[in-house]
C-alpha cells in the first residue's frame, strides 16, 4: 500500500466522506474512489469502477471479479449514529451498549436534570428541544433513533423530524397503548400513513425485556437487524 | 465510555497505528480478512497491522491464525510483495494454524511503503 493512498483513506474517515479502497490482490495495485474521484496506481474504468461505486453505496466490502482482475473493495463509510431522546434510565444502559456496537451516540433531553454529562460520561448530550436538535444533526441513511421518554412533548417533535429523513431505524419507547395514540396524534398533525409506519413502536424485538438494560438490549437488536436488512420480527 | 474503545478497535485505529509507527520509520504491513466463508469469527475487513520492531494491533481471527499472519506480514516488510492467504480447517494445516471454529478466511497482506 502506498502511503499516499494510506493518507488519503484516513483523512477521508476523518472528514467522515465515504470512500471504497480497491485492491488488486494479485499485482497489489490500489485506488481510492468516491463519488466522483479515482486516486491510485490501479487503474479503473467502465464497469471495474462501476462495480467499486456500487459496492460504495450499498456498503459491501467484499471480493469481486471485474475485467480489470480479482479486486478487494474495502468501504469506508462514516460511523453509524444513534440519536437517543430522553436522558432517562433505559438510555443509561442503551448509551454504552451502541458505543461499544460502533455507534456516535448523542442524548437528547431539554430537561436538564436528566441529561447532565455525569450521568453520560463520554456522550455528546444537548440539552435543546428535540426538533431544533435533530434537524442541526441532520440525520442520515446511517442514523438510528430512538425515543425513550414517553412523553408527548419531547418525542412527538423528535419523531416529526425522524420520519421525514433518510434515518435507517426509528423506534419510540412505550405500551401498544401509548403508541397507538401517539400515531392518533402523528396523524392528526398531518403525517402520511407510511411516514408513521417507520417507526417501531413499541420498540425493541420482543425477547421478554423487563430490566433497563435487556430493554436497551432488546432495542439494539432490532436496530441491527433493520441495519442488516434482516426482519427478525 | 471508558474501555469501549479496545471493543471498538476496527481498521480505523489499525490504519491510524499503522501510518503513526510507518511515520516513526518502521517497517510495517497490513493485513486484512478479504473473503470468509462458513463461521469465521471476525468480518471481511476487519485488519492487523504489525511492525518490523515485533508490534501488533488489530485482528483477523479469534486468534487462531494471528501468529502466521504476523510471520507472512514480516516477510512482506522484507520483501516488499503483496500475499494472499488462505486459512481454513480442510488446508492440512489445520492442527498448526486452522480455525477452530470450522470457517474459512483468505487474508490479504501487503507492505505499507
Amino acid at each position: 500500500m502506498k502511503r499516499d493512498i494510506l493518507q488519503a483513506v484516513l483523512a477521508a474517515r476523518r472528514d467522515k466522506h465515504p470512500v471504497a479502497l480497491a485492491t488488486d490482490v494479485e499485482t497489489g495495485e490500489q485506488a481510492m474512489v468516491d463519488a466522483e474521484t479515482r486516486k491510485g496506481d490501479l487503474v479503473l474504468a467502465g464497469t471495474a469502477l462501476d462495480a467499486v461505486r456500487t459496492a460504495l453505496a450499498e456498503d459491501r466490502s467484499g471480493m469481486v471479479e471485474t475485467e480489470a482482475g480479482r479486486l478487494f473493495i474495502q468501504v469506508f463509510n462514516p460511523p453509524l449514529r444513534m440519536i437517543v431522546v430522553g436522558a432517562v434510565h433505559i438510555a443509561q444502559a442503551l448509551v454504552p451498549m451502541a458505543t461499544i456496537a460502533g455507534y456516535d451516540v448523542t442524548v437528547i433531553d431539554p430537561r436538564r436534570a436528566f441529561a447532565t454529562d455525569a450521568r453520560f460520561p463520554g456522550t455528546s448530550v444537548l440539552n435543546e428541544w428535540p426538533d431544533e436538535a435533530m434537524t442541526g444533526l441532520a440525520p442520515d441513511r446511517r442514523t438510528a433513533i430512538v425515543t425513550l421518554t414517553h412523553d408527548p412533548k419531547i418525542d412527538d417533535p423528535a419523531l416529526s423530524v425522524a420520519i421525514r429523513s433518510p434515518a435507517f431505524y426509528i423506534a419510540a419507547l412505550g405500551s401498544r397503548r401509548t403508541h397507538g395514540k401517539r400515531v392518533e396524534r402523528l396523524t392528526e398533525a398531518g403525517f402520511s400513513e407510511t411516514e408513521i409506519a417507520r417507526i417501531k413502536g413499541p420498540a425493541g424485538l420482543p425477547i421478554g425485556a423487563r430490566s433497563p438494560a435487556e430493554i436497551a438490549l432488546s432495542v439494539l437488536a432490532e436496530c441491527t437487524a433493520r441495519l442488516h436488512g434482516v426482519d427478525a420480527r | 465510555m471508558a474501555g469501549s474503545d479496545a471493543l471498538t478497535a476496527d481498521f480505523e485505529q489499525v490504519m491510524e497505528q499503522a501510518a503513526r509507527w510507518r511515520e516513526e520509520g518502521k517497517g510495517v504491513a497490513l493485513a486484512t480478512v478479504v473473503t470468509t466463508w462458513g463461521s469465521s469469527p471476525r468480518p471481511v475487513g476487519s485488519q492487523l497491522a504489525v511492525s518490523d520492531a515485533k508490534e501488533m494491533i488489530g485482528s483477523v481471527s479469534g486468534g487462531c491464525i494471528e501468529g502466521a499472519v504476523v510471520l507472512e506480514g514480516l516477510k512482506s516488510i522484507e520483501d516488499g510483495k503483496p500475499r494472499l492467504l488462505d486459512f481454513g480447517v480442510s488446508d492440512g494445516q489445520a492442527w498448526e494454524v486452522g480455525l477452530a471454529c470450522g470457517g474459512k478466511v483468505e487474508v490479504y497482506v501487503e507492505r505499507v511503503d
